[in-house]
């Protein structure tokens, strides 16, 4: 009797506790997450050479993603699902599946970052290290293994990665790509040193280190008659220390980056070490702000699979040193960094001049950009050995010097007022220097294109709820496609509704027979984090660049439907 | 004997279910903890952001992004106005990465912002705040909770944003 009363008991407890401690985990936590569904259906268009049968019977794509994260208190978990079924056009078709894509667990205190699973991790600027995700380019260099990261005292960050990075949906196989290790750390000198914590002057110092593995060991070559066996180097490892330093409205930034002899396919296989130089130095104060930006890059290339062409699999991220324009005639001609070499510099400033006679009522605002990118001196180690043979050492480049070929250039100058109450108005000039050939992975056949842009945006509000909003754009050059003039007419009814018609017209087009109008109408919905968007019509060919990387998205014509939502 | 203590162990149970329930009232999510720099190159944890028990604005942008750059534009002009009424703080979280995240102070201080800065230079707290397309705008009130977000910017849906915050001061209900 008394047994059974204690079982009974006993048994009771732990149904009446279960439930309630099941609950407690659930409750504890917080489920989160967002999607993007973006479809498209294709039209034929004889004028932009879309005919059924260039599309092969692909009438439509979707790609789309969900995102689900799990948090309760220092435990996160998260789980990423993609669908390209099939891509839409301009994105790899290796991205053809449906699937989980990424997932991972963490654990994070004051002290300590445990992650397991895909992450995303940058080291500095990134120029031995970054992985990230953009999906614009369908873009994900995420790693798959463990993270750890530390704060053992007050200002020292420390961090320790070992993982193989994501190739589209290729799962990781004995030697189809290699092992990326790395280690960063990062010290905050004001709060390490209690009596540097009132300076003025902030210091902080950091060190990365990453290391590649990989198994492949020879590279053949037939030259002539000749075969060559190359012996590769099997781990590639590379160095980068930087130094920030801040006092009131300065701020100094400088990354040195070097890295071992790495031949791959994106060098032409020579036994050159890596180096790469960044420096920003800024100063402002309320009212106006300046940037100064220098950069050197040679031979920086580091993708954990040597053979790799395509842009995926970089381990590192060179940042260009270019303004990321707004406007989509600023943004025909796109610089992306050329990893094998290049120097840059770059200035900007912002400033606002004063509500006044020149000011007028509300202030004006005004920025000027400038950059130019050239390439690097590469000169001959010996005599008959040409620059980035095979097998060699390369070049030798003198670190300061600028090469000779230009390629890119950009001025820019835009200024923003306010006339009253309800209008206000955004002008712009960019003038731009763009060497196709080298962007486009070309060799002598293109001219440089020198384009000039004129932008003026005037945005009028009716009332507190709508607003109607102009926008002009003149492209004007004699290379490439000629002159291009444009136009947006937007009508929105806050928060929830817009409408616009655009129209590109490539009036200077030399062929006559692609002076073409690329229009487009389109409208939305938002209601809070949700959105959904709709446009139709054509798309121009062109390059779409996002922090340097570029996608070629192809000519279309037809409907795009654009939902997002988050919780 | 027996019939009592089961029944008391029922209560038990009983109670503890209804603790439980009570619990299960909707929680709003706060700010996850992710370690983003400020202006000065300081470490900040997301989850300890906070405004003294005032609502707090947290905006999502970045220098390429016009609508962005036009929100923030337009409360600027009519920032210290909301502080001053309803004492609530912006916080401008910029996205950009290592290309340009050296711009984003001289910009907004060329324009003459006075918003505190964030940099997510590699998009980890967008990431955790699930954030798509920019500009994204959260509503966090007093508790640190997240209340309302928003994403796109058209003229005049700032008007709505201040109202909310008005709201949240009078201590009424947020819908979404």
């Amino acid at each position: 009797m008394k047994k059974t009363i204690i079982l009974l008991l006993t048994l009771t407890s732990i149904f009446a506790y279960l439930p309630v401690r099941a609950q407690e985990l659930i409750q504890g936590g917080t489920v989160s997450g967002n999607f993007q569904i973006d479809g498209q259906y294709y039209n034929e268009d004889k004028a932009l050479g879309i005919t059924a049968d260039t599309m092969a019977g692909k009438r439509y794509g979707v790609n789309a993603f969900g995102n689900l994260l799990y948090t309760n208190g220092k435990f996160t978990a998260g789980l990423r699902f993609e669908t390209y079924l099939p891509p839409m056009t301009g994105y790899s078709t290796s991205l053809e599946g449906s699937n989980i894509a990424n997932w991972f667990a963490d654990y994070k205190t004051d002290f300590i970052q445990l992650t397991v699973g895909n992450f995303y991790e940058q080291f500095g600027s990134g120029m031995i290290l970054r992985s990230y995700e953009e999906w614009s380019l369908g873009y994900d260099n995420s790693l798959k293994g463990i993270r750890v990261k530390l704060n053992p005292f007050k200002g020292v960050a420390l961090k320790g990665l070992v993982g193989y990075q994501r190739s589209y949906w290729t799962p990781y196989e004995d030697g189809n790509r290699g092992i990326v290790r790395g280690a960063d750390a990062e010290f905050y000198i004001n709060e390490m040193i209690p009596s540097l914590s009132e300076s003025r002057t902030k210091v902080i110092l950091g060190g990365s280190f990453v290391s590649k593995y990989e198994k492949m060991t020879t590279k053949r070559l037939v030259r002539g008659d000749s075969i060559y066996e190359y012996k590769l180097p099997r781990n590639i490892a590379s160095f980068a220390g930087r130094l920030n330093v801040i006092r009131g409205g300065w701020n100094f930034m400088s990354e040195y980056a070097y890295k071992m002899n790495n031949p791959s396919a994106a060098n032409n296989f020579i036994y050159k070490e890596g180096q790469a130089l960044y420096s920003t130095l800024s100063w402002s104060t309320k009212g106006i702000g300046v940037m100064l930006g220098a950069k050197r890059v040679d031979n920086m290339s580091y993708k954990s699979r040597m053979n790799e062409t395509e842009s995926i699999l970089d381990i590192n991220f060179l940042p260009p040193l270019a303004k990321q324009h707004q406007y989509s005639f600023a943004t025909m001609y796109p610089f992306s960094t050329q990893p094998n070499g290049e120097m840059a510099y770059q200035a900007q400033i912002d400033f606002k001049i004063p509500k006044g006679n020149l000011g007028g009522k509300y202030g004006t605002q005004v920025s000027v950009n400038y950059s130019q990118v050239n390439n690097i001196k590469k000169e001959q180690i010996e005599e008959g050995i040409p620059v980035d043979s095979t097998g060699t050492l390369g070049y030798s480049s003198p670190f300061f010097s600028f090469g000779d070929e230009l390629y890119y250039s950009d001025f820019s100058l835009f200024i923003t007022r306010k006339f009253s109450k309800s209008t206000k108005a955004n002008v712009g000039y960019v003038y731009q220097q763009y060497n196709k050939d080298v962007l486009t992975g070309h060799n002598g056949e293109y001219p440089n294109v020198l384009a000039s842009i004129f932008i003026a945006d005037i945005t009028v509000r009716l009332n507190d709820k709508n607003a109607l909003r102009l926008e002009n754009q003149w492209l004007f050059t004699k290379q490439d496609k000629g002159n291009w003039v444009g136009g947006t007419l937007e009508y929105t009814f806050a928060p929830k509704w817009f409408m616009s018609v655009a129209d590109e017209y490539n009036y200077g087009n030399d062929d006559s027979d692609q002076q073409l109008h690329y229009y487009a109408i389109s409208a939305g919905y938002t209601d809070g984090p949700t959105r959904i968007a709709v446009n139709y019509g054509r798309q121009r060919e062109g390059l779409l660049c996002v922090g340097g990387v570029c996608r070629f998205v192809p000519a279309a014509n037809g409907i795009t439907i654009t939902i997002t939502s988050s919780f | 004997m027996k019939k009592i203590l089961v029944a008391a162990l029922m209560l038990v149970g009983f109670v503890q279910m209804i603790n439980a329930q009570e619990t299960t009232e909707k929680r709003l999510p706060k700010l996850p903890s992710i370690d983003v720099k400020n202006a000065d190159g300081q470490t900040v944890n997301t989850a300890t952001l906070s405004n003294d028990g005032k609502p707090m604005i947290i905006s999502f942008w970045a220098l390429w992004c016009k609508p962005c750059i036009k929100e923030l534009t337009t409360i600027a002009e009519v920032y210290d106005e909301w502080q001053e009424e309803t004492g609530v703080k912006i916080i401008a979280v910029s996205i950009d990465d290592a290309r340009s995240s050296s711009k984003v102070k001289p910009t907004a201080d060329g324009k003459g912002w006075s918003y505190e800065l964030l940099l997510d230079q590699n998009s980890d707290f967008k990431r955790a705040m699930n954030v798509n397309l920019i500009p994204h705008t959260f509503l966090v009130n007093g508790k640190g909770e997240i209340v309302w977000q928003h994403t796109s910017f058209s003229e005049g849906s700032e008007l709505e944003l201040i109202e909310l915050v008005r709201k949240l001061n009078r201590g009424e209900a947020i819908s979404e």
